[in-house]
């Protein structure tokens, strides 16, 4: 249930019957169809993180290369 | 893929062990709260390489191994009635009820579909106008912006024949449950990272100051898991409670809120009886009484039932992180995923079928 996946916004589409935002999302060569009702900021290009069929959050890629960042300041207290 | 892939690369993942070895000079008791958490934990062989000193235990973070026998046993009712197209998520299909589960409704003709989404319910209300459909609405705060879009959807089509079958869970109260009950083992929690992208983490911050313990939101790869552990560890050294945030390319504090708005226009908060550890006050939600139309429980009287669990099996237990699947005398035995006697074996998220699934079994049950 807590799984949520991180895709590709390729195309949005608003005007969709329901009224909602829809988007094509690439998942890695896969594309779905997603709700972005609940990422009104998100462009085409940018990614989201994806569960049953709904955008939760974009991702933010800043933040993403922190991990590394940490890592590599381990890295460098070790060597010390 | 990406932001995926890069968080299992191995080599980071053994400098991020090393780093916990370095750091760690006590024991220490940690709780991760996702079943997804777990899956990637003992899949990765997580558990068995952190240092000895570093005990996991799993938490109650799989709501279809929460959700009570009584609901599955309505929703087994409801979908053996000829004017229901019963919807739900995989693994739900194969929970054990009482005395059947919803994938043998479906073999004795009943119409149980599996969908990927609530919104995929809503169109199949919309194609079929002469039947019933209904959702089986099983989830954490994960699930529940989706499940609220679809309810708001069909009241704004005013769809007569969608209905959802209720079994929202939240985590805060099970967590503050957990610290409560008495012989709490646990000292420091991953907290789930996806819920935590939905609802932020400042509900987490009163938790930690009034039972002191540091709670770190975490993703679901290897790297974060580590990271998260890394982090919990490094704060119960120092004696440091508080809430952290690993998993900040998702998670803010604020979380979404267009997503709680819509969720709090939908849903209210109650009490909820989770299976295999009892009532935990306004642990759920529920639909708000403008709602209720879209309610399943209201719409089909199924009478009353009497729900029967297997005496054999202690999910109780399991979900509460008081012992291990294979400490279960029945596990691998009498309790297989092809023939469960609860919940935990069966979902893609229960720490049982976890185990089973990546061989985790004690040393003395392998030479058997």
């Amino acid at each position: 249930m807590c799984l949520a996946v991180p895709g590709k916004i390729i195309a949005i589409s608003e005007g969709h019957p329901s009224g909602m935002t829809m988007g094509k999302v690439d998942f890695s060569g896969i594309t779905k169809e997603v709700c972005l009702a609940y990422v009104p900021e998100a462009r085409e290009g940018d990614y989201v993180v994806v569960h049953a069929g709904f955008a939760l959050n974009t991702l933010d890629e800043h933040e993403a290369a922190e991990v590394f960042e940490l890592l590599q300041q381990m890295e460098d207290v070790e060597i010390e | 893929m990406r932001f995926v892939d890069e968080y299992r690369n191995e080599a980071d993942a053994q400098r991020l062990l090393r780093a916990i070895a370095h750091r760690v000079t006590r024991p220490w008791t940690i709780m991760e709260i996702c079943g997804g958490q777990t899956h990637t934990l003992i899949k990765s062989g997580i558990d068995c390489m952190l240092p000895a000193q570093v005990t996991l235990v799993h938490g109650p973070g799989c709501p279809v191994c929460v959700t009570p026998v009584e609901l599955i046993d309505r929703a087994i009712a409801i979908a053996r009635r000829p004017e229901v197209i019963f919807t739900s998520f995989g693994d739900m299909l194969r929970v054990p009820g009482s005395g059947a589960d919803l994938l043998s409704v479906k073999a004795q003709g009943g119409d149980v579909r599996m969908v990927y989404s609530p919104l995929d319910a809503v169109g199949l209300a919309v194609r079929n106008p002469d039947r019933q459909v209904v959702f089986f609405a099983v989830g954490f705060e994960t699930t529940a912006p989706g499940n609220a879009m679809a309810v708001w959807q069909a009241r704004q089509m005013g769809l007569a024949n969608f209905s959802i079958l209720c079994s929202h869970v939240l985590v805060p109260p099970a967590m503050e449950a957990i610290l409560s009950a008495p012989g709490n083992q646990v000292q420091g929690f991953l907290a789930a990272g996806h819920v935590c992208a939905v609802m932020g983490y400042w509900e987490y911050e009163p938790i930690a100051e009034r039972f002191d313990v540091p709670i770190v939101v975490t993703g679901f790869e290897p790297l974060d898991l580590l990271q998260g552990i890394y982090m919990t560890v490094s704060a119960l050294e120092d004696g440091r409670h508080g809430v952290e945030n690993q998993y900040r390319r998702i998670v803010t504090r604020a979380g979404n809120t267009r997503a709680q708005q819509l969720m709090s226009q939908v849903f209210e908060i109650c009490d909820r009886q989770w299976r295999g550890i009892g009532a935990i006050p306004a642990s759920g939600f529920r639909l708000r009484p403008e709602y209720r139309a879209y309610d399943a429980e209201s719409r089909f009287d199924v009478g009353s039932v009497t729900a029967r669990e297997s005496p054999l099996c202690i999910s109780g237990m399991i979900l509460q992180g008081i012992k291990k699947p294979h400490e279960c005398s029945a596990f691998g035995v009498l309790c297989t995923p092809e023939r469960p006697l609860g919940a935990p074996m069966v979902s893609s998220e229960g720490a049982c079928a976890a185990y089973y699934q990546y061989g985790r079994l004690p040393a003395d049950e392998r030479v058997r």
